[in-house]
């Protein structure tokens, strides 16, 4: 693989050594190995039939079977899984979106305006920081079971559009990328204080948002606990669910496997992209909530 | 707030400041509204609200007529966390990802931060790739992952299998630390992106000198770059630590790959199991019991940080 090597901007001062230069390669290489032959591997496991991923080499291809898998996935009782993949794109793109939204909404009006109870209001949501999703899955189970709505899209779809560490990031971000004298020249030309965030504020937070944004987004993809305690429906699962009770079925059912293990690959293809490509953004963003 | 107009002291230009704030905050009271409402709302709904609802349901206890009444829930006082303290293999899942945690996170965010002072040395070419190898896991679903080692870990399947096969991942012994690799795969990208986002935001004039004096990378990232950059390994520290509690998803897939994971191996696997029976009620106890223990461990990691760099 050929490395895209970046400028090298501190390059003033004295030549490191040769051998702490092979070393931290060696280090890079070692865990590039790590971090990449699992997913290699599932790479590759994807393109075979299932004669071969018991009998070929696990980490190099035999017959390249990735179609036909995928074909037979889509078949398999009526194509599920890619309902399942369905859903997750609407549970997490939908819900992050909106969940960006309002924290953004909340943390530029935590930046620059003050009013009473600003600042404790501040703290509790930055508690809800400190609340692991996980651990709210049982309470929120109770609450939907109150009003008879667990087994619902909305049981899992509601609770995920709340980021706290939206709120945090878009605060931060708000304060040090939106001028005061911006938005107060904006209130001169006489534009309304929505519209001056909708117009002015929104552009200039974009990063923060792109990172809120994705970050939001792999919660939700990757949340479990909640969609495992809410859901009975086959129909209503998003596909990290939907995957595990195959790949709990697996000694009863064998041939169910090679569907693990395209199923999870296709799963993952999502993320790659939008971190792929937006990694511009969420880096930037990403530094500004790790500074503070 | 407590406006000190009256204070001579105070500078002139501070009053009226002051003065036109308080007025600005008032004329636009329905845009903060309108701004803070919505998340407020949701967060209502949905953090605070299910933390009351399971600390009321942990209060109560079912009570039936006879051995095969109608049950009802009557209030029990703190009968479900006499239980919680008596309940040993709650305890003991506790314990379990304490020992997993003491391990695992100091190996994970000690390889996060190597290889970002690494991509942040000029010791290192191919940057941009090492660090979407190094990230790429994180896209990875806690489920999705587990399922792939739990191949990689299987002494038939997997492409080690000449390891695999003489040593047994999935027994009782090495199970946990099975899954402490998982974990570990997944999240050293993300924990790498943090910290060395805050190491691109040290100026670089500031070890410039050290530079020029001779000082190895070694010693400049010792001396200058990790002092600087504890907030982010403390943030990080924190999410981890609340992780390791939380650990649920990978042990839940582990589960139908060896029987050496039970339904009680971490505390989130009890909770479900126990709220599956169903025993509800237990079950917002033992999460009430989880999620204090979590917050004041985050917190005491958070303050011994903060005195230490005092």
């Amino acid at each position: 693989m050929s490395a895209t090597t970046t400028p090298v901007k501190k390059h003033n001062g004295p030549r490191e050594s040769l051998f702490s230069r092979a070393g931290a390669m060696l280090v890079m290489a070692i865990c590039t190995f790590y971090f990449l032959v699992p997913i290699w591997w599932l790479f590759v496991a994807a393109t075979k039939d299932r004669a071969d991923f018991t009998t070929s080499a696990p980490l190099w291809f035999a017959d390249f079977n990735l179609i036909e898998n995928i074909g037979n996935l889509a078949a398999y009782r009526d194509g599920v899984f890619f309902r399942w993949m369905l859903n997750s794109v609407l549970y997490a793109g939908a819900g992050a979106a909106i969940a960006t939204l309002f924290a953004t909404m909340m943390g530029y009006a935590l930046a620059k305006y003050s009013f009473r109870g600003r600042e404790t209001l501040f703290n509790v949501v930055l508690g809800g920081v400190l609340v692991p999703a996980t651990a709210l899955a049982l309470p929120l189970f109770l609450v939907f079971s109150q009003v008879g709505a667990t087994n619902t899209f909305w049981s899992v779809f509601l609770p995920s559009i709340v980021s706290p560490f939206g709120v945090y990031l878009a605060r931060i971000y708000a304060t040090s990328s939106v001028p005061d004298e911006l938005v107060e020249a904006a209130r001169i030309d006489g534009s309304g204080e929505v519209r001056t965030f909708f117009t002015v504020a929104t552009r200039l937070m974009t990063p923060a948002m792109v990172t809120i944004f994705l970050f939001q987004f792999v919660t939700i993809w990757n949340n479990f606990f909640l969609p495992l305690i809410m859901l009975r429906d086959e129909k209503l699962f998003p596909v990290t669910l939907g995957l595990y009770i195959w790949n709990s079925q697996v000694s009863q059912i064998p041939e169910i496997r090679a569907y693990v293990i395209i199923g999870a690959l296709l799963s993952i293809i999502p993320l790659i992209i939008a971190f792929l490509s937006l990694q511009r953004f969420w880096r930037s963003g990403l530094g500004t909530g790790a500074i503070k | 707030m407590t406006t000190d107009i009256a204070t001579p002291a105070t500078p002139k230009k501070a009053v009226t400041k002051k003065v036109r704030r308080a007025t600005k905050a008032t004329k636009n009271r329905g845009a903060v509204l309108f701004f803070i409402a919505p998340f407020s709302v949701l967060f209502l709904l949905f953090y605070i609200l299910p933390i009351l609802v399971a600390i009321y349901q942990s209060l109560l206890t079912v009570e039936r007529e006879g051995t095969f009444g109608k049950p009802t829930e009557v209030f029990g006082g703190f009968v479900q966390y006499a239980r919680v303290f008596q309940d040993d293999a709650f305890w003991a899942s506790i314990l379990r990802v304490l020992t997993f945690g003491v391990v695992q996170v100091p190996i994970m965010l000690g390889l996060a931060l190597l290889l970002a002072l690494l991509l942040d040395s000029p010791l290192v070419r191919g940057k941009r790739f090492f660090r979407l190898a190094f990230f790429a896991p994180y896209a990875v679903p806690g489920v999705i992952a587990a399922v792939m080692w739990g191949f990689l870990y299987s002494p038939k399947l997997s492409p080690f299998t000449a390891i695999t096969s003489e040593i047994n991942f999935l027994g009782a012994d090495l199970v946990l630390w099975a899954i402490a690799n998982v974990v570990t795969w997944v999240f050293v990208g993300y924990n790498m992106i943090i910290i060395y986002s805050a190491l691109l935001a040290i100026p670089s004039e500031i070890y410039e000198a050290a530079r020029l004096d001779g000082a190895s990378q070694a010693r400049i990232a010792w001396s200058i770059k990790i002092p600087l950059i504890t907030p982010a390994i403390t943030l990080t520290a924190i999410f981890s630590i609340i992780g390791t509690l939380q650990l649920l998803a990978e042990p839940q897939v582990f589960k139908s790959f060896t029987s050496a994971v039970t339904s009680t191996f971490t505390p989130n696997l009890l909770i479900y199991s126990t709220a599956s029976v169903p025993n509800v009620n237990l079950a917002a106890a033992f999460s009430v019991v989880l999620a204090l223990f979590t917050f004041a461990l985050s917190f005491t990691v958070l303050k011994f940080t903060q005195r230490k760099a005092d």
